[in-house]
């Protein structure tokens, strides 16, 4: 008995210091991380701080629905901001069921051969292409190849292209993440595999999908690059055409082809001028870009949010 | 016997159990199961006989899990998993070329060692198979499925109030009576259970284990199970495995008062598992 506390005596107290040690190195390191937050954060703030400060005093009805002028205190985003939400809309209308219908091939139904993983590299190296070469590739291959023309198309269709890995990625986890027993249960009374996806995989999926599309959408939303490469206005004064129309069949695509410009570039476009009162509409127009990503962000967020709430295992 | 494990206070006789029919319901001859090159069953023949309970007892990563998941082709579902033998239900092979694993699989349900219900709720997870399967013509005849396999299931009376509430909120034990319910919906003739009651506590498992007893009267039921005592309640034939070979099989009360093989004698008394 006493031998048995002797050997575990000493060795006991050695643990306790190096517990203590630990709780010492874990401290510091919940210190380092709080501070990178925080700086992280405070940088966030300051640049919002500055973008408030600048352009506020700008931001009223008029500057949402006047066009560009020549005159700083006239001039408006209004082909900017529609420019912005259709490219968007054809962005999401191309790129969501393409990214989520590669993300279910790759995950659900895909032989898991050279094929397959040459495609899976190429599909995470896209993800790392600079976006100024999706602007050249679109410019070749839907300008002057297909003959889209420098056109909403064009650009929503450019975006698309951009997003797609972002959203096949997170397809692919979402998909990943869903317990192999709910695909067995299926399977086992009898359901197809197309059945099982589309009535148990997805519904559980689709929190994660929809995330993985809206992030893809925010960073579409600021792309500029791409855009000028294509062939986007700079100074527009006229909206695309409306999608309604009084005679049949009342819808019309005709804007899908028409010219645009986007509020990145409208911003970029002012800041690049002399003068603070067009700067001070860029900071404006960087104002209103932002609260659209914001806007679809929290859309992100509470969609999830109920989702999840439905969905538990 | 130092360790052994009583079952005899459990076992029932001949008698009590009533006749078993010995017309086969599933036959298997030379069945051997490959992941990738390791293999898992070795050359397994058993007949299990239809409206009976066949309980598959032996160690742990004996092959049970993987014999059982031969018989509906859920194998199917593992790319490395490779399968050479037949197997019949009724006479058919069901590892035949124009086998299509869809129907076979309404035919043979499976409940699962962890309750596994739909994200849906109780109503949708006992209708799923039946709407899939075009049972019901209209929401009445999908309501009576409804009803009558949760009441076979022993459950209707604890979720008749609450039927669109998730299946997932509802207790472990009630999750497994909600998938034998799900099993049961689409009108099958072979119920597979592995290690059904493993997640459940002695309350839940014997609700179950009464259940297996009814459900005996028109399914064939296929059972894992790591409780000798449950193999002994529940089941009127057990089969005995040990790495990947079938060892033993016979009447549950043979098997457990005089088993032939040394292997089966030290597993039921707990000398090897
Ligand atoms: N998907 C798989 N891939 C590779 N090997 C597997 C796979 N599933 C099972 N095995 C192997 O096959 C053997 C039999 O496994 P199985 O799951 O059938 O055992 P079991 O008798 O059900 O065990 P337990 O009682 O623990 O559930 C084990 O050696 C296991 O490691
Ligand atoms: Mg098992």
């Amino acid at each position: 008995m006493t031998d048995v506390a002797h050997q575990h005596g000493p060795r006991r107290i050695v643990s306790e210091v190096q517990v203590l040690r630990r709780r010492r190195r874990e401290r510091i390191f919940v210190i380092f991380g709080l501070a990178s937050t925080l700086i992280g954060l405070l940088v966030l703030l300051a640049l919002l701080g500055n973008l408030v400060i600048d352009g506020v005093a700008r931001l009223d009805w008029n500057f949402l629905t006047n066009f560009p002028s020549r005159r700083a205190a006239q001039a408006g985003i209004l082909s900017a901001w529609v420019g912005s939400l259709l490219v968007i809309l054809v962005t999401a209308c191309i790129g969501a069921p393409l990214g989520v219908g590669a993300g279910i091939y790759l995950e659900e139904y895909s032989a898991r051969n050279w094929l397959t993983n040459i495609i899976e590299v190429n599909v995470a190296n896209l993800a790392a292409v600079p976006s100024i070469v999706y602007g050249l590739l679109a410019l070749g291959l839907f300008v002057y190849g297909f003959g889209t023309g420098r056109s909403i198309f064009t650009a929503g269709l450019t975006l698309a292209l951009l997003i797609l890995p972002i959203v096949i990625v997170a397809t692919r986890e979402a998909i990943r993440s869903v317990p192999q027993t709910i695909r067995e249960a299926a399977l086992a009374i009898g359901a197809t595999k197309g059945q099982v996806t589309k009535d148990h995989v997805l519904p559980a999926a689709l929190p994660g999908v929809l995330t993985g599309v809206i992030i893809g959408l925010s960073r579409a939303l600021g792309e500029t690059a791409p855009l000028i490469t294509i062939g986007a206005l700079t100074f527009i004064a006229f909206l695309p055409a409306p999608p309604i129309t009084s005679e049949f069949p009342f819808v019309s695509f005709e804007w899908l082809f028409d010219g645009f410009t986007v509020l990145p570039i409208q911003a970029f476009n002012w800041i690049s001028r002399p003068g603070r009162d067009f700067h001070a509409n860029a900071a404006a127009a960087g104002l209103v870009l932002l609260i659209m990503t914001l806007a679809l962000n929290s859309i992100a967020i509470v969609l999830r949010y109920r989702l999840r709430k439905r969905l538990q295992w | 016997m130092p360790g052994a494990i009583d079952v005899s206070s459990v076992l029932r006789s001949g008698a009590e159990v009533g006749p078993v029919s010995m017309r086969p319901k599933i036959v298997t001859r030379d069945v051997n199961v490959f992941y990738g090159e390791k293999r898992a069953l070795n050359d397994v023949s058993i007949d299990i006989p239809e409206r009976a309970v066949t309980a598959f007892i032996g160690p742990s990563g004996c092959g049970k899990s993987t014999f059982l998941r031969c018989i509906n082709r859920m194998n199917d579902t593992i790319p490395t998993a490779r399968i050479t033998g037949r197997i019949e239900i009724d006479g058919e092979n069901i590892y035949a070329k124009d086998v299509d694993v869809v129907p076979l699989r309404a035919r043979i349900g499976m409940v699962f060692q962890k309750p596994n219900p739909f994200a849906k709720s109780a109503y949708e997870n006992v209708a799923y198979g039946p709407r899939i399967h075009g049972l019901a013509r209209t929401r009445a005849e999908l309501d009576e499925i409804v009803e009558s396999s949760l009441r076979k299931a022993g459950l209707w009376d604890e979720v008749k109030d609450r039927l669109q509430q998730p299946g997932t909120s509802l207790s472990g034990g009630q999750q497994q009576r909600l998938c034998i319910a799900r099993a049961v919906a689409v009108s099958p003739e072979v119920i597979l259970m592995d290690e059904p009651c493993s997640a459940l506590d002695p309350i839940a498992t014997a609700r179950i284990e009464e259940l297996i007893d009814e459900l005996r009267q028109n399914y064939t039921i296929v059972i894992v199970t790591h409780s000798m005592q449950q193999a002994a309640r529940v089941s009127q034939r057990t089969a005995f495995f040990h790495l990947g070979n079938l060892v033993e099989q016979g009447p549950t009360e043979e098997i457990f008062t005089t088993p032939s093989d040394p292997r089966t004698q030290n597993y039921i008394t707990g000398r090897i598992g």
